[in-house]
């Protein structure tokens, strides 16, 4: 067992924090193009290479889709890649999201929340990585930067494990965690190196029968990305779907190793637990509005109130049997959601969760909140009244708004 | 770059390995097949190929079948030149760690929807960024693997699914985009237009790309039978008479210079060898209608507008001109 290291503490925003991460993982290509509030991290990395400090080929594309798609050809040529982006810059790469995954490339790609446009706001919201998330891509949501730097040196070895080999986006805040300076506790290069290793390519079994590298090889010539028609793609796409629920199991192994390294752990790498265990009321959320809720739990703590909160650290893949574990003793669950489907019935987490707990005997109350929409904050009073709402649905038994909008004048 | 008096022998091209095999599904008389085969018969050693979405990925590798005989990949259809600067950056960054030794040639391919169009600003973006890479535009004239529509490299008058040959609109009414001339604007080493009709400048042209150091763009005039409604034998023929017409005229620049190349060249030194465009015209069922009295003025439209361009090509190339 690894002893854990000497640690330097630099302030950081989150920002900074990922591009660190970058830094020390030993990337071979980096391909991005900038928007707020993801340009930081870019910024820094061009310092880096501008400055001699990194290996890396460093390109600044004419868009996201490019910066993407040079990701993927990159990876697809068997070395280490990774970009960053937000909202419209995420939606443009949407499309390529999909091939990414779909070519099984092990890109990892941070993604600083933001709302997307119409209207036109650079704060924070989930919307962005939300909309994506049947992509395939794995997706962590982080809660501070210490966590985002912490996670983006994990994704490269979840992405790039032979059992995953799928992109990983590792999502943070803006604004509150892309450009708030916090204490980052930063191991060394070579820690960081050893721990990340080189990438190793798998091999396959290429249409000749013949064991090749799985990349773009000269010596073993292979066709990537396919015309794949109803006799095979659906086979593909299952496999998809095996790689990213094996993926839960080496998110928590690689998560519990690093925390041996570094002493800082996240629950278990997909689900934290604050307080649960004997919880009759609880909240779920995903990001750094974690950190404020956990302060809201204390204040009910001490005055005896049994809150407690989960919150959903990996969301793809969904750990299901864990959220269930944490919630189903829990008598009234409200999730909050950064994001909004419209038309549908709540938020993405809130179907999630409740879908989960359906076939749980205990049957807890469900309900959900929409917030922070656009950078609106999630100050402690409001997520005070969200827990004082199910207290109510505690003393009742009963719930009369299923969705609700927190925050926002009606 | 190469010696311009340099060249392929037949014989060397039919006793190197095909890298882009038979076998695969393209249609009879298929232009762009061909361009693909004589571009894949000029390599110079190893070679990575990224292709667009269009008609030769679709025919060159239906799972669990491929045509390729070199590392291929395939992931969308705007990016490919976003594809072939990843690929670069990826060899780049390899040499850089000492784990490639050996240098590897990238190419592009992209038909002309890919590149006119959908695919121009991954493309001009890879072009300004300096990505050494080849970029094969395969043009026939408008989207063919979704079903003939008409694109921006599809040339005025001619009838598409979607600049149909109507009563009162009568096909396409814009203009072909002069792609090749945008590359050059972008002050990249190499750029040249090439016809499968003419397999050895073609050859030499796309050698010449892969030595470039820095982006290069081949623009490959590949009809189209089924498109263009022809019959498949007369996919050569109607690749040649687009050059003895000037429509479709051989040049090339390096580093910005332009030259002709001598098939057209020799339209420039006896201009009584260049043909009309009715003649290339006629031949083409897309046009046919051209050939109602109501639409017939449209030829000399045409014709007008290539002797312009013509002319205006002349001038680049420093060669004086007599009218014809």
């Amino acid at each position: 067992m690894e002893t854990i290291q000497q640690q330097k503490v630099l302030a950081l925003n989150g920002d900074e924090a990922v591009a660190l991460a970058v830094k020390q993982s030993d990337v071979d290509v980096v391909a991005a193009y900038p928007i707020t509030p993801q340009t930081i991290i870019v910024e820094k990395f061009s310092e880096y290479v501008a400055d001699g400090e990194v290996n890396t080929e460093f390109v600044c594309t004419e868009s996201e889709h490019s910066a993407l798609t040079a990701c993927l050809a990159a990876s697809a040529t068997g070395v280490r890649t990774f970009t960053a982006s937000a909202s419209a810059g995420l939606a443009l790469m949407h499309e390529i999201l999909y091939v990414t995954s779909g070519c099984r490339a092990p890109v990892v790609m941070a993604i600083a929340n933001r709302a997307l446009s119409a209207p036109i706001n650079i704060h924070c919201d989930h919307s962005d990585s939300m909309v994506e998330r049947d992509s395939s891509w794995i997706q962590i949501y982080v809660e501070n930067s210490q966590e985002a730097y912490d996670s983006i040196i994990q994704a490269f070895r979840i992405a790039e494990h032979p059992n995953v080999l799928l992109p990983v986006m590792v999502c943070l805040d803006a604004f509150f965690l892309s450009h708030t300076l916090e204490n980052v506790q930063v191991l060394p290069d070579e820690t960081i190196q050893k721990f990340v290793g080189k990438r190793q390519i798998p091999l396959i079994t290429a249409h000749e029968g013949k064991k090749v590298p799985f990349k773009l090889d000269t010596a073993n010539p292979i066709t990537m990305g396919p015309l794949d028609l109803y006799d095979y793609y659906f086979e593909h796409k299952r496999q998809q779907e095996e790689a990213i629920k094996r993926a839960s199991k080496i998110i928590t192994q690689i998560h519990s190793e690093y925390a041996q390294l570094s002493g800082r752990r996240y629950g278990n790498g997909l689900i934290e637990d604050y307080h649960l265990e004997d919880a009759e009321i609880a909240t779920v959320c995903v990001g750094s509005t974690a950190g404020t809720t956990k302060s809201v739990v204390d204040t009910l703590r001490a005055k005896g109130v049994k809150a407690g909160l989960l919150r959903l650290r990996t969301f793809r893949p969904l750990p299901v049997t864990e959220i269930v574990s944490a919630l189903e003793n829990v008598k009234a669950v409200a999730v909050m959601d950064r994001s909004n489907s419209f038309g549908g019935h709540g938020g993405p987490i809130f179907h999630e969760i409740r879908h989960a707990l359906y076939d749980t005997k205990t049957h807890p109350h469900v309900v959900n909140y929409i917030y922070g929409l656009g950078g609106r904050d999630m100050p402690q009073n409001t997520i005070q009244n969200i827990y004082k709402n199910l207290q109510e649905i505690l003393e009742t038994n009963q719930v009369k708004r299923y969705v609700q909008f927190a925050g926002v004048r009606e | 770059m190469a010696d311009a008096s340099w060249r392929f022998t037949a014989k060397e091209i039919v006793e190197k390995p095909e890298l882009f095999t038979s076998g695969h599904r393209a249609c009879a008389g298929c232009g762009p097949a061909i361009a693909l085969r004589q571009v894949m018969k000029a390599t110079r050693g190893p070679t990575i190929v990224t292709n667009a979405t269009g008609c030769m990925e679709v025919v060159s590798t239906i799972y669990p079948y491929t045509a390729w005989k070199v590392p291929w990949i395939h992931t969308a259809f705007e990016n490919v030149a976003a594809n072939a600067s990843g690929i670069e950056a990826a060899l780049k960054a390899m040499k850089r760690k000492g784990e490639l030794q050996e240098h590897v040639d990238v190419i592009a391919f992209a038909g002309d929807g890919g590149t006119f169009d959908i695919g121009i600003q991954a493309l001009s973006g890879a072009a300004e960024r300096g990505h050494d890479f080849l970029y094969v535009l395969y043009d026939n004239e408008a989207y063919m693997n979704t079903g003939i529509q008409r694109s921006g490299g599809t040339p005025y008058g001619a009838s598409t699914t979607t600049s149909p040959a109507g009563k009162v609109i009568p096909g396409k009414p814009q203009f072909k985009k002069p792609i090749a001339d945008i590359m050059v604007a972008h002050n990249i080493p190499y750029v040249a237009t090439a016809s499968i009709a003419y397999w050895q400048d073609l050859l030499i042209k796309t050698r010449k790309g892969l030595e470039a150091e820095g982006p290069a763009f081949l623009h490959v005039f590949a009809p189209c039978p089924r498109g263009w409604r022809y019959d498949t034998s007369k996919t050569i023929e109607i690749a040649r008479l687009a050059v003895e017409t000037c429509i479709f005229p051989l040049w090339e620049t390096v580093d910005g210079e332009y030259s002709l190349s001598p098939q057209s060249k020799i339209m420039a030194l006896k201009p009584e060898r260049k043909k009309l465009v009715r003649e290339y015209l006629k031949m083409q069922r897309r046009f046919g209608h051209l050939f109602r009295p109501k639409f017939e003025h449209m030829i000399d439209d045409i014709q007008k507008n290539i002797d312009k361009r013509w002319n205006k090509l002349l001038k680049k190339c420093n060669i004086k001109h007599k009218d014809s």
